[in-house]
């Protein structure tokens, strides 16, 4: 049903036109009748004890409702967080991190309210804050969070969240038999999803009841958040999502919305708070990583075992830090063939922004260091790097993690395909140089996810769900499957989102899984109203069901075929009506599984790049950068190809130019847009180049896999393998900055 | 942003009469790309400002006049970048104009307002200080003209006095000097730089080199040994005459574009580049 | 004390008269007086472009023009391409490669991109390139977008 706009089909998106002339709403767009504005007030450090706080003048302003401190909120302090909760909804006595509200004023105007934030008079005592690894495991360092609010653990009185260990086989052992063993440290610094619209939140008292928006990527998790804050019946708490102007990952979880509905329900209005840029860098960031790994081959480049120690710097609040630990670090052997793994991995607090996913979840930061090393022992032993990859690759089916999900792909057919392209093997001119490198990462460990289709009496449907469509075009696949199964047009094909109200239950747009699980959800709603209608038409035709087929929006009753809206002309008859689908798609849990659940599929990407560099100036260009990647099946083309390039040149920028600094006193430097670089349209690689290897042979509706992470999950090792090839010199932390390659290149001589 | 009044005098007069009658508590806006952001972060808090773009004589124009290239407070980058006596006689500063932030950016950011604003990474300061630039200074009593050598003095730091504005900046048209601008920033896309650079050299031989981003402003200095300029001489023999010029760089410790030692290192870099095109246009113009 | 402004100026092709605080921008004025908020806000330091508009035919970061300042001026933004409900060449092209994947940055890239044309309607890909510099794309669509403006530029000559 290509022509139709059906799966494999290059449609429009849906929301395009929005999109290309202004309609579209995101939060900062909406209006909201009779709103008030909101601006925080926050400190110029890290980290600091609250003394006092003088409202007086502040709340004396003409315009000003109010200003809200820790005092008018409920006491103890609600706190909230999506593993712990150890977030207050305000900063109750000390603030923790370089941008943490000790203060929230509500006025007639934005004007006003940023007026009264510098009426508010705060005494504080700056404290010492811990940004550095080595300043939070320190034997003596002060903790960043009170063991008392800690979860009780082994790690309690330290400033480690969470240690976890993985591995297998007897590493010990294994190191004796290994010919050559590399050892070395990979840094990946702290960087911000820098989404281009700012997080932005509206909270209005809606009779006993509350609405939010926000521009959130999981609304179901922001109503329960919100609920569970405010003690309302999660049933009374509406959570509206418009389309984030782009998400990354920060803005999965909750974060300032619990206080804008206090500052809401205080007023007795709407209140609405739209972050600058600025206060977007403070609210969130990646979490940067230390990755000591040891990599050991046998002579002719089989990998006999890897070792792998993980820091993750995350912030003052868990948030998603111990996830994205353990999760990035699970598969820090990559997709080889590895006897022998042993693997600690360790989530470190400190006095800083508190990190939230960012796309690739971990596996950017581990994957830096695995491949570079393996690169490292592929040179010591005289081994070519591909080969040393497609030598240890695991094959479709085998596993890589015992225990886990095996390889769901043909991950050779890939490799090959990028090789190919990049022209592998082929000489590089001199000054330039050629880098090769493998991403994997596992979609959703587990899942839930509600869809309900309507098909309404003239053969057009509502598809309703709950994903967050943050530019990966979810609204598009999901009416190019309906468009598909019920054999309609996709022009007839409406899509509800972004509603807790009146769209069920989705678990999170996160993982890559909407393809797979939505997409399966809605799959199921289809089917259900195909069973509907053959069921029915059975009836009216007097016939058995078992002689009924339905294919692709094609009926086959006996020996004659029936589009299925003619069917449902049938089926509804003179009174009309709709026939209502609804589908479900889940992945349980598996409690003993270190991580909760298996692997629903797989992003496996490989990555290759010509790169050029100035050997005086340090400065590096990308000539050409191959990425492909094993989809399973292109829903939408032009979407997949658009989220792949994306991700490449997102990759690219924090290979060679995004990190956030820190001074010495833990704040941030680099807020905003001029000092915090990333890549423009002049540094796109000189040639960018996509593909995708479709096998089908994904567990989404027909064979998809989840995408969109994979092509930045090895883009930095990549680059840096290329450089390396060019120069002669490794380098081991990010970003491959001119002064960075150029302070390499001159250690060298 | 504090509140303020917004004016838009019709005449020099006008304007120097309102930064008479308010003092500091007024402030000129040009192409507003410095002064709005300002504004916004409430570093500058003027009671007054005071829009000059409706002053006719300040409008943008690039003319010759006698044997002076004149340059209207008023002409964008944009304006610049692109005008063909400029390219052809002042290509540096064309070079320099064309890569001040962004196309919006140079839609608006004037030649004027750049320079008075004293940023030591300014782009174009460097061309200016190598083509010998002048200003032109209007007070109510009198119309002066000063070296930009002189203008320039610190970061944020111009010789204007309190009742002062900027009309004009000059070039000199008697003189051929043939010059490159060249930069170093963090990514190839629109950046601010890490140092700034022009290299200028003319048929006497007199090498001229300006070069920012380095210290409190862009520093000019001038070898007249005429190594530098010799197409004959090697790499070897200018290197150290080179390096003494750049002894005046200064770097920040602190600055989050580049470290001290690798702006240092990339001085004569860069110098030798632009000193290379510079005989090249040199040649093309003998 | 606010000062205020009285502000005459032709957005889309319509005259509007608008009583603004002084010290509000192009940008506060469009999206929060006259309601036309597709121009969005973003870096407020003429950083990411997200805020252009065309002023007097040219492409500007409205967070850096003080409104008063357009007092005269005839501004176009993204609502004003489309054509009595018809998309223009630049906005079907956009669609067409997919250009538009969060959307946020699309309205300054489509100004700046229609800008581009007026003042060069053929340009080459390096072309496109320097003139949407200033444009920040976080979902990195840069290879669509230029594609977009390819084609429409292509739609213009033929």
């Amino acid at each position: 049903m290509k022509d139709q706009g059906g799966i494999g089909a290059k449609t429009h998106r849906i929301g395009g036109v929005g999109r290309v002339t202004g309609a579209q709403q995101y939060v900062a767009d909406i209006p909201v009748a009779d709103v008030l504005h909101a601006k925080l007030v926050t400190l110029d450090c890290a980290h600091a004890r609250i003394i006092s706080i003088d409202k007086s003048a502040a709340e004396a302003l003409p315009g000003v409702h109010f200003v809200m401190t820790a005092e008018d909120l409920p006491q103890p302090m609600p706190r909230f967080g999506p593993e712990y909760q150890d977030r207050p909804v305000m900063a109750d006595g000390e603030t923790k991190y370089h941008g943490e509200a000790v203060a929230a004023v509500v006025a007639d105007t934005k004007d006003i309210a940023e007026e009264a934030v510098r009426l508010v008079k705060v005494e504080y005592e700056v404290l010492p804050a811990i940004h550095t690894l080595e300043a939070a495991l320190a034997p003596d360092a002060d903790l960043v969070q009170d063991p008392s609010i800690r979860k009780p653990g082994p790690n309690v009185d330290s400033n480690i969240l969470r240690e976890y260990r993985f591995g297998w086989g007897d590493v010990d052992a294994a190191a004796k038999e290994a010919d050559i063993v590399v050892e070395h440290t990979y840094d990946w610094p702290s960087q911000t999803q820098f989404a281009i619209e700012p997080h932005g939140f509206i909270a209005a008292p809606d009779g006993d009841g509350i609405v939010v928006w926000s521009s959130i990527q999981h609304p179901y998790q922001l109503q329960k958040t919100v609920a569970s804050v405010l003690h309302f019946p999660m049933a009374k708490v509406r959570v509206f999502a418009p389309d984030p102007g782009g998400a990354f990952g920060g803005k999965q979880h909750t974060k300032l919305e619990p206080l804008v509905a206090f500052l809401a329900l205080r007023a007795g209005r709407p209140v609405r708070l739209i972050l600058t840029l600025e206060e977007a860098f403070q609210v969130v960031r990646r979490t940067g990583a230390r990755i000591k790994v040891r990599t050991g081959i046998k002579r002719d480049g089989t990998l006999v075992f890897q070792d792998f120690e993980n820091h993750f710097l995350i912030g003052c609040y868990a948030d998603t830090g111990d996830r994205v630990s353990a999760k990035g670090s699970f598969l820090s052997a990559g997709p080889y063939r590895t006897p022998a793994v042993r693997i600690v991995s360790r989530a470190v607090l400190s006095h800083t922004t508190p990190t939230h996913p960012m796309r690739g979840f971990g596996i950017p930061q581990v994957t830096w260091a695995r491949e570079s090393n393996l690169d490292e022992a592929a040179i010591a032993a005289g081994v070519d790097r591909l080969e040393i990859r497609l030598k240890n690759l695991v094959k479709y089916g085998e596993e890589h993690v015992p225990g886990d999900t095996p390889a769901d792909g043909d991950w050779q057919q890939t490799v090959r395909k990028a090789a190919a392209e990049i022209g592998w093997g082929t000489p590089v001119p001199k000054g330039q140089g050629r880098g090769i490198a493998i991403g994997l990462k596992s979609g959703p460990t587990t899942g839930l996810s509600y869809s309900t289709v309507r098909f309404l009496a003239d053969g057009s449907a509502i598809v309703f769900s709950g994903t967050s469509d943050m530019g990966q075009g979810a609204r598009t696949i999901y009416a190019q499957i309906v468009a598909e199964e019920l054999g309609i047009p996709l022009a007839s094909v409406a899509v509800v989102m972004g509603d807790t109200a009146v769209v069920p239950y989705d678990q999170q747009t996160s993982a890559s899984r909407s393809s797979v699980l939505m997409g399966n959800a809605v799959l199921n709603a289809c089917r259900e109203i195909q069973r509907k209608l053959k069921a029915r038409i059975a009836e009216i035709e007097g016939i058995t069901e078992s002689t009924i087929n339905i294919d692709r929006g094609v009926m086959r009753i006996a020996d004659r075929e029936e589009p299925i809206p003619a069917v449902l002309k049938k089926v509804l008859g003179r009174m009309g009506g709709e026939v209502v689908g609804n589908g479900e798609a889940r992945k349980d849990a598996l409690p003993e599984h270190p991580l909760g659940g298996t692997a629903l599929f797989f992003e496996f990407n490989c990555t290759a790049v010509d790169v050029a560099v100035d050997q005086e100036t340090g400065e590096t260009t990308i000539l050409r950068h191959i990425t492909v990647g094993d989809v399973g099946l292109a829903l939408n083309p032009v979407q997949v190809t658009g989220q792949d390039e994306g991700a490449a040149v997102m990759g690219m920028g924090h290979a060679l130019m995004e990190r956030l600094i820190w001074g010495d006193d833990g704040r941030t430097r680099n807020l905003g847009a001029i000092d915090y670089r990333i890549p423009t349209s002049l540094d796109l690689p000189k040639e960018l180049h996509s593909f995708s290897v479709e096998n089908a042979d994904g567990p989404g509706p027909y064979g998809v896999k989840g995408i969109s992470e994979g092509s930045l999950l090895c883009t930095a090792p990549a680059i840096a393998a290329a450089v390396r090839d060019a120069t002669g010199v490794v380098i081991r932390d990010l970003p491959l900055s001119p002064e960075r390659v150029w302070r390499a290149l001159k250690e060298r001589t | 942003m504090q509140a303020f009044r917004y004016l838009r005098p019709a005449t020099v007069e006008e304007a120097l009469g309102l930064l008479e009658e308010h003092g500091d508590r007024a402030r000129l806006l040009a192409g507003g790309t410095d002064l709005v952001i300002e504004l916004r972060n409430r570093w500058r808090t003027p009671e007054v400002v005071v829009d000059l773009k409706r002053i006719e004589e300040l409008r943008p124009a690039i003319r010759v006049e006698g044997k002076r290239l004149v340059i209207t407070a008023g002409t964008v980058m944009g304006d610049l970048e692109k005008h063909p006596i400029v390219l052809e006689r002042f290509p540096a500063l064309a070079e320099a104009a064309a890569v001040v932030g962004s196309v919006q950016i140079r839609n608006r950011a004037t030649l004027a307002g750049n320079i008075c604003n004293g940023s030591p990474a300014a782009d174009t300061t460097p061309p200016l200080l190598v083509y010998g630039a002048e200003m032109v200074i209007a007070s109510r009593t009198a119309r002066r003209r000063m070296p930009i050598d002189e203008f320039v003095l610190g970061p944020g730091k111009v010789a204007l006095g309190p009742a002062e504005m900027v009309t004009a900046i000059e070039l000199p048209m008697d003189r051929r000097i043939a010059a490159a601008y060249t930069r170093m920033t963090r990514r190839h896309g629109t950046d601010l730089a890490s140092i700034t650079l022009c290299c200028g050299v003319d048929s006497t031989g007199t090498t001229r080199l300006a070069y920012g981003s380095v210290g409190p402003r862009a520093f000019l200095v001038v070898d007249e040994s005429g190594v530098l300029a010799d197409p004959k001489a090697n790499r070897e023999k200018k290197a150290p005459v080179l390096a003494a010029l750049f002894a005046k760089a200064s770097p920040s410790p602190t600055s989050m574009r580049a470290g001290p030692e690798y702006r240092v290192a990339m001085l004569p870099v860069l110098g030798a580049r632009a000193l290379a095109t510079a005989l090249e246009r040199l040649g093309k113009t003998a | 004390m606010t000062e205020t402004f009285h502000l005459e100026l032709t957005v889309n092709g319509r005259p509007r008269s608008v009583d603004i605080v002084a010290s509000h921008t192009l940008l506060d004025v469009l999206r929060d007086d006259i309601g036309l908020t597709g121009t969005k806000e973003c870096c407020v330091v003429g950083e990411c472009g997200a805020c252009t508009v065309i002023v007097d035919g040219k492409p500007i970061n409205s967070c850096l023009m003080l409104a008063a300042e357009a007092d005269g001026a005839d501004v176009l933004t993204v609502e004003g391409l489309a054509q009595e409900g018809r998309l223009d060449a630049l906005q079907q092209a956009f669609l067409e490669t997919g250009a538009a994947q969060c959307g946020f940055c699309i309205p300054g890239q489509l100004m700046a991109a229609r800008a581009l044309l007026e003042r060069s309607p053929h340009p080459t890909a390096e072309e496109i390139n320097e003139a949407l510099a200033g444009n920040l794309c976080r979902c990195a669509g840069y290879e669509q977008i230029r594609a977009a403006v390819l084609a429409a530029a292509g739609e213009v000559r033929s």
